[in-house]
């Protein structure tokens, strides 16, 4: 752990070298260093000693400084974790259901690289189990249930530290909303994760993102004009590529513009632990299991058999037949009897 | 009695996170209270009443709403206590970025929203800085992405906050943010004599006092000028 103590009597150039995300910190703080590099931190913080620059910045040195002690701290722990530290699996121990009983499973551990859909009707309490994932229940939520992180009791760390959320998140309502082309926008999300080959993580997610995209795009687009197929395409590229977050919950993946299968398979390729809820009978058939949900509880957990398998192909066939009369419609063809193939 | 002060920009889902809030409590049998301090107008207090809770509002007017609610604060607890709560909140709409109504051994709950753009948090002064609790809003509509680096970014300006995303429309987060708001051994019996967090400006000046002209003859007080001089030796 970092002290003020460590770093009071360092000059800030010092601190810049040891230290190389700090720049970060001086500036969303509003910090200007300027000529005063090879001041000693102490002294440079002096400024918000004086009556009126403490008035005018809100800030005073002593918070500051222990805020950037913390800071430091946690950006070390954050860059320190190797790979052995990943979440390789998750369990999930039963709680009860809405009506108290217990729930219908003994166990049931979720690898990294696997799909896992969740399916119930609405109000059974598929989000309340993705909730309870994401804050690594330990028996103290509505549900009674327990999580474990590599077959142990979870960090609490998972709950509320931002550097370390459990679960990422893709759902059909999200946009972007700021102004950046697409370029400018991965920069960014690298940046903040401190990404060492910046140029390679843009390369690799344009690329992962113009192959899930039923329309390519160039770099240089605005992401607000990205299309929806689009945009989801560059947001599960990038969640698989950039996210931390060692699971990935999906909340259905519209069929439009986006290789859906493609998407799913980056993100187990990736290593990560997939969770979709979702009502539509191709996407549940692509994952390895799906739990069932009833009255708040696991009611069952159901194997993709063979079988299952097998129509998924045939379901993806009458997709892609009603994908095709959906284009022919668009460009003012007549649909005939032979278009429907079988 | 708890007491837990909720302060962020307007609209960023202050109220929306309060009563997701609130209903955790209720099904745990809590008795909660809400007192909604704003600066000319709100509908909150008729939102919180619907959800079953006692109300207060205080509209500050003519004052920094901050400044008022650190005149009120005091009397505003002696109510909820009278009130029989087990949890008092009190939201204040942040419209000064410069004052804030933590109070150091109150729960400080800070409100911030994914649309207000990632400059957001460097802007904002005490409020969020001094924060025990970061919540962000509005998660389900911007990408994963984008909550990155914003969460990120409030991380930055405020490493000690536990920061958390709650979904004020569905209520995602919330059951877990209410496990971090009551404790059943604290009990709050009056602030007298309890700090600030961080001073408030006095910033009095002419304007202050009512003055409507314009000119430098009719400036007193407090007066500060913008600087106009190109600066030298900087980019
Ligand atoms: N999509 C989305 N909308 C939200 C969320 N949280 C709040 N809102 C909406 O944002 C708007 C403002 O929310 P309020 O809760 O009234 O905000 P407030 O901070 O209390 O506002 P003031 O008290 O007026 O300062 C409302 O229309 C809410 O429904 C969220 O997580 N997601
Ligand atoms: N085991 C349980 N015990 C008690 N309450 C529960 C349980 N499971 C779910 N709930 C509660 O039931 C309500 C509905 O659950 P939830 O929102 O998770 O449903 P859902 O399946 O996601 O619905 P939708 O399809 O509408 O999104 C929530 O208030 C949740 O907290
Ligand atoms: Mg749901
Ligand atoms: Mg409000
Ligand atoms: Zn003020
Ligand atoms: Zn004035």
């Amino acid at each position: 752990m970092i002290t003020t103590r460590d770093i009071q009597q360092k000059t800030i150039a010092d601190l810049f070298e040891q230290y190389p995300f700090l720049p970060g910190f001086f500036e969303e703080n509003t910090l200007e260093v300027d000529g005063q590099i090879n001041e000693k931190l102490d002294d440079f913080l002096n400024i918000l000693d004086d009556e009126e620059e403490k008035e005018n910045r809100a800030m005073d040195k002593s918070q500051v400084m222990e805020s950037m002690a913390e800071y430091i701290t946690q950006m070390l722990a954050f860059l320190g974790e190797d790979e052995d530290e990943g979440v390789n699996s998750i369990t999930l121990l039963p709680g009860t259901n809405k009506s108290g009983e217990k729930e219908q499973f003994d166990e049931l551990t979720i690898n990294k690289s696997e799909i896992v859909c969740i399916v119930g009707p609405t109000g059974s309490g598929k989000s309340r189990l993705l909730a309870d994932i994401e804050w690594v229940a330990q028996n103290d939520t509505p549900t009674s249930r327990t999580i474990l992180v590599n077959g142990e009791k979870g960090d609490k760390k998972w709950r509320v530290t931002s550097g370390h959320k459990l679960v990422a998140q893709l759902s059909q309502n999200m946009n972007f909303v700021m102004d950046l082309s697409v370029y400018e926008f991965i920069e960014l999300h690298a940046q903040s994760r401190l990404v060492e080959d910046v140029e390679g993580v843009i390369n690799k997610i344009f690329e992962q993102a113009n192959n899930l995209a039923g329309e390519k795009f160039s770099l240089d687009t605005p992401i607000t004009s990205l299309s929806g197929g689009q945009s989801r395409a560059l947001m599960i590229a990038d969640t698989a590529i950039l996210s931390k977050s060692p699971i990935i919950l999906i909340d259905e993946i519209e069929n439009a513009g986006i290789d859906r299968k493609k998407a799913l398979e980056l993100l187990v390729g990736e290593e990560k632990i997939v969770l979709m809820a979702t009502h539509d009978p191709i996407l549940a058939l692509m994952g390895d299991r799906r739990i069932v949900i009833k009255n708040g509880g696991i009611h069952k957990v159901i194997d993709t058999s063979g079988d299952e398998q097998n129509l998924l192909s045939e379901l993806e066939r009458m997709d892609n037949v009603i994908q095709n009369m959906r284009t022919r419609l668009r460009h003012g063809e007549i649909i005939r009897q032979e278009d429907i193939g079988f | 009695m708890n007491l837990v002060t909720v302060s962020g920009p307007p609209s960023s889902g202050k109220t929306a996170v309060i009563l997701k809030t609130i209903d955790s409590f209720q099904k745990r049998g809590l008795e909660v209270g809400v007192v909604k301090f704003d600066c000319l107008y709100t509908d909150d207090d008729i939102l919180y009443e619907k959800a079953g809770v006692k109300v207060k509002k205080g509209l500050s007017g003519s004052l920094c709403p901050d400044h008022y609610f650190v005149s009120n604060i005091e009397e505003v607890t002696q109510w909820g206590i009278k009130e029989g709560l087990d949890i008092l909140i009190t939201e204040s709409a942040g419209l000064c970025n410069r004052c804030s109504p933590y109070v150091k051994s109150v729960t400080a709950v800070c409100v911030i929203d994914n649309l207000s753009g990632i400059n957001t948090p460097k802007k904002i002064g005490p409020m969020l800085k001094s924060a025990d609790i970061v919540i962000i809003t509005k998660g389900d509509i911007v990408s994963q992405a984008e909550r990155e680096v914003f969460a990120s970014r409030v991380n930055t300006v405020n490493p000690g906050a536990s920061i958390m995303h709650v979904n004020g429309l569905t209520g995602q987060g919330a059951y877990e943010l209410s496990t971090l708001l009551y404790d059943e051994k604290i009990e709050v019996k009056t602030l007298v004599g309890e700090k600030l967090r961080f001073s408030m400006p006095s910033a009095l000046c002419s304007y202050c006092l009512g003055e409507t002209r314009i000119g430098e003859s009719y400036q007193m007080g407090n007066v500060r000028k913008i600087d106009m001089e190109d600066k030298k030796g900087k980019k």
